[in-house]
């Protein structure tokens, strides 16, 4: 079938479709959540025209996008729900809540083939027989029986089944039939298609009339020819039939304006053409269906060539779309740059640190102009990484899916609330928390919210609500996951700690009684469900955030619901830290989890058993690192210093006293992956490079905190 | 040299489009639906206009009939690319005063075949 694969008819003009898959991908990605959005969101009752219209189109453009790029499996699917979708906003078919599962099932199967194809067509393809056979009883109306099984088997399989059985995609064909004496004999080739709907479709190519005896169909299927022709020869001799590959269509309305002035007989279906008396058609005749169409208005009763058609669609008060006003970049560019502008802020902050040694004159005259580099430097900066910012939305944006999903599998009734959507967070994060979440919110829609009939009893609305709320808080981010739910009970939190062998005492803070739930291994439900898993997770979820720089809050009212706060830094890529001496070495320690820091005198530090030292601040005593025997830091000529500091650092609830030898101040830092550019060391979650160009090591203070606890 | 107007709400079919045509040593000037072609089209001058049918704001019928009000337009040949090849919409098209269509999918060969047809 390589006439009707593009990439190998293109190679006359010397085009590679392949260039153009990625620009695809992503917009089929884009107009596939959007048409779920819609899905989601859509009112069966009362479906706004503009609504269905906008479905419609999303389906339509990843077709006519397949179908020109060579992905038959994804057009195959698309044109059958492009089909129903016609008809829905045609209204020759109400919307049902069965065809909102059936064509959210399709976009779940259309995503799993775009990522096969994306992934250079590895694995097995995706099998839609199913999914296609309900599509077309939905158009055919005759789903009655079938509606009722669909969403039973939407639910039961909400992602697509894949089978090793490669579905032949959809092929394009044109069927000429003749010279038949009675060229209406052809006309049973279109009943045998209606009596069997697998077959595919088909329709006339030549308005429905003969010339000299042949016929002419286009044929949409994914049975073979061999197949085609044994079905054919029922109704007409098969010498009497052919099969050729449709060509890409096209043609002139003769008379239009510009039209080519006579066309060679060379093509029997061009699939393209002009009308005879349009401007700029050429002015003589043309062959194949143009011909058979500038006749057609004429003689063709009921045709009405001067009213627009009802398809021609209202002009929509749609937003403007933004391709016109935003510029698609490969996130590499974007990182390139932040690279660039952080070199840009070490190379800025070592001629500042060298002009202090320059004499006062030099000094004088450069000061000015440090000043404003600086100053650019940290705007360019904050420009730079804005880019990579993106809204929460994006992650939001999967969880009305999920929980409609998870709520029907559960006999639940829950609605989602979104607050602060626009709220932007850098991309790399938003990766990164989106699984996380993703546990919090399954959490609280399998362990929050109560059955319907049990909310009811306790005088609670049958719905449940889970509020996903994200706010900017100083430099950080906060998305707070919130059910109104039953909420965590204290006492039986402390039953279940005591069974799993973790120190409870009842004199524990509620605080302290939540963050249990955290603890590896712990699960409170009753009844295991495949919904929120084996008490794996909270554990996980916690040690994610943090690993991000983050923390996580819970509160909770018994009966009334819990909420689960996660806050966050707003980028990985740069970091406010306290630079501080030991020996010779520099150290950076985030800036937010520096509690504070003070002078000491050496005998204040007490030992303990061993090795281990503690520190008394006001009422608290506190374990203490030394710094310089955590990193080996060689003490090169002078012997120890007595100018002890102190820097008490939080992290995971705990505090530790660090000693170090001075503070040296504190600055912006860009983070360095030590990992990818070195290999993991304890204790250490990055680096950058300072000013004078010495290298730093940031330092992991969760690490520390559990050190000081061994 | 040669301009074309090409129009199409899918990102993907218009770099397609474009790249082919500019290949082929045609000046292109994308528009991202009708509304935005019209505005274009008012601005400057084409020598082809060749437009998607079903887009967001203004369709390719919709367009199609407002470029045929305009003088400048009269004559300028139009061409509709679209997925349905049926007789109604090429009626659609053929009275709003399209010059032609060409059916998608089609391939950069092909449309650079049609497109050789009307411009001379």
């Amino acid at each position: 079938m390589s006439a009707t694969t593009p990439a190998s008819a293109s190679a006359d003009v010397g085009i590679d479709l392949s260039q153009f898959y990625q620009v695809f991908f992503e917009e089929a990605g884009e107009n596939l959540a959007t048409m779920e959005q819609m899905l989601l969101s859509i009112d069966l009752a009362a479906a706004d025209d503009e609504e269905l219209n906008a479905i419609f189109r999303c389906a339509h453009s990843v077709k006519g996008g397949a179908a020109t790029f060579g992905f038959a499996d994804v057009a195959a699917l698309t044109h059958q729900m492009e089909t129903l979708l016609d008809k829905l906003r045609r209204h020759e078919l109400a919307p049902s809540a069965g065809m909102v599962d059936v064509l959210l099932a399709a976009g779940d199967a259309l995503k799993a083939q775009l990522a096969r194809h994306q992934s250079g067509g590895e694995g097995d393809s995706v099998d839609t027989a199913h999914l296609l056979a309900q599509i077309r009883a939905f158009v055919e109306g005759s789903a009655a029986t079938v509606a009722t099984a669909t969403p039973a088997v939407a639910a039961a399989s909400p992602t697509p089944t894949v089978t090793p059985v490669a579905v032949s995609g959809l092929r394009l064909l044109e069927l000429t039939v003749g010279p038949l004496d009675k060229p209406e004999q052809a006309n049973s080739l279109v009943e045998l298609f209606s009596e069997i709907p697998d077959l595919g479709s088909i329709e006339p190519l030549d308005a429905g009339r003969d010339a000299d005896g042949m016929r002419r169909f286009k044929l949409a299927t994914t049975s073979s020819d061999n197949d085609l022709l044994d079905l054919f020869t029922f109704h007409v001799a098969r010498e009497h039939v052919k099969l050729t590959p449709l060509t890409a269509g096209y043609g002139f309305h003769a008379g239009a304006p510009g039209a080519p002035a006579a066309e060679p007989a060379a093509d029997a279906n061009p699939g393209f053409g002009f009308f005879d008396d349009a401007p700029g058609a050429p002015s003589s005749h043309t062959t194949g269906p143009a011909s058979v169409l500038a006749a057609a208005p004429a003689t063709a009763p009921g045709a009405k060539p001067e009213g627009p058609r009802p398809a021609a669609k209202p002009e929509a008060k749609v937003t403007p779309t933004a391709a016109d006003t935003t510029l698609r970049v490969s996130i590499d560019k974007v990182d390139q740059l932040i690279n660039l502008v952080g070199e840009l802020v070490i190379t800025q902050a070592m001629l500042a640190q060298n002009s202090k040694s320059a004499d006062d004159a030099l000094s004088q005259q450069m000061a000015a102009g440090l000043t404003d580099l600086e100053r650019n430097t940290r705007d360019l900066q904050e420009a730079v990484m804005s880019i990579r910012m993106i809204p929460m939305s994006l992650v939001f944006s999967r969880f009305p899916r999920l929980l409609r999903d998870l709520a029907a599998k559960l006999d639940k009734k829950v609605e989602l609330v979104q607050v602060g959507e626009a709220t932007e967070l850098d991309k790399g994060m938003v990766e990164k928390i989106t699984d996380p979440l993703t546990h919090l919110v399954r959490n609280s829609c399998d362990h929050g919210i109560e059955l319907p009939a049990e909310r009811l009893a306790r005088g609670k609305p049958e719905h449940g609500t889970i509020t996903l709320a994200a706010s900017h808080q100083g430099g950080s981010i906060v998305i707070e996951v919130r059910d109104d739910g039953k909420g965590l009970n204290r006492a039986t939190l402390l039953r279940k700690a005591r069974e799993k062998g973790i120190d409870a005492p009842d004199s524990m803070t509620d605080g302290e009684v939540w963050s249990l739930i955290f603890a590896p291994g712990f699960s409170t439900a009753e009844v295991v469900t495949d919904v929120s898993g084996r008490g794996v997770g909270m554990d996980v979820v916690k040690k994610n955030i943090t690993a991000l720089g983050g923390t996580v809050e819970i509160d909770s009212a018994e009966g009334y619901g819990m909420s689960v706060k996660v806050r966050l830094p707003l980028t990985l890529a740069i970091m406010d830290g306290m630079s501080v001496g030991v020996g010779g070495e520099c150290y950076i320690l985030p800036l937010g989890s520096v509690i504070e820091s003070f002078q000491v005198q050496a005998d204040t530090i007490k030992s303990m058993g061993g090795d281990g030292r503690v520190v008394q601040v006001r009422d608290e005593y506190m374990p203490v690192l030394h710094l310089e025997r955590v990193f080996d830091v060689p003490r090169v000529g002078s012997t120890q210093t007595t100018n002890n500091i102190m820097v008490v650092v939080e992290a995971e609830g705990g505090r530790v006293a660090l000693l170090v030898d001075e503070l040296l101040g504190q600055q912006q830092v860009v983070v360095k992956n030590l990992e990818a550019n070195y290999r993991r060391v304890p204790d250490v979650s990055g680096a950058t490079i300072m000013g004078d160009g010495r290298v730093a090591l940031i330092l992991d203070t969760a690490a520390l905190v559990r050190r000081s606890r061994h | 040299m040669y301009s074309i107007l090409a129009v199409d709400d899918s990102a993907s079919m218009r770099q397609m489009v474009s790249f082919t045509l500019k290949n082929a040593g045609f000046n292109v000037v994308e528009a991202v639906d009708g509304q935005d072609a019209f505005e274009k089209a008012n601005s400057r001058d084409f020598n082809l206009v060749l437009t998607d049918q079903n887009m967001p704001r203004m369709d390719g019928i919709s367009l199609t009939r407002k470029l045929r009000e305009h003088p400048k337009f009269k004559a300028t040949p139009i061409l509709i690319l679209t997925t349905e090849s049926s007789d109604q919409m090429k009626q659609a098209g053929r009275a709003a005063g399209a010059t032609g269509w060409l059916v998608k999918p089609f391939d950069p060969a092909k449309l650079i075949e049609v497109i050789g047809k009307v411009i001379r």
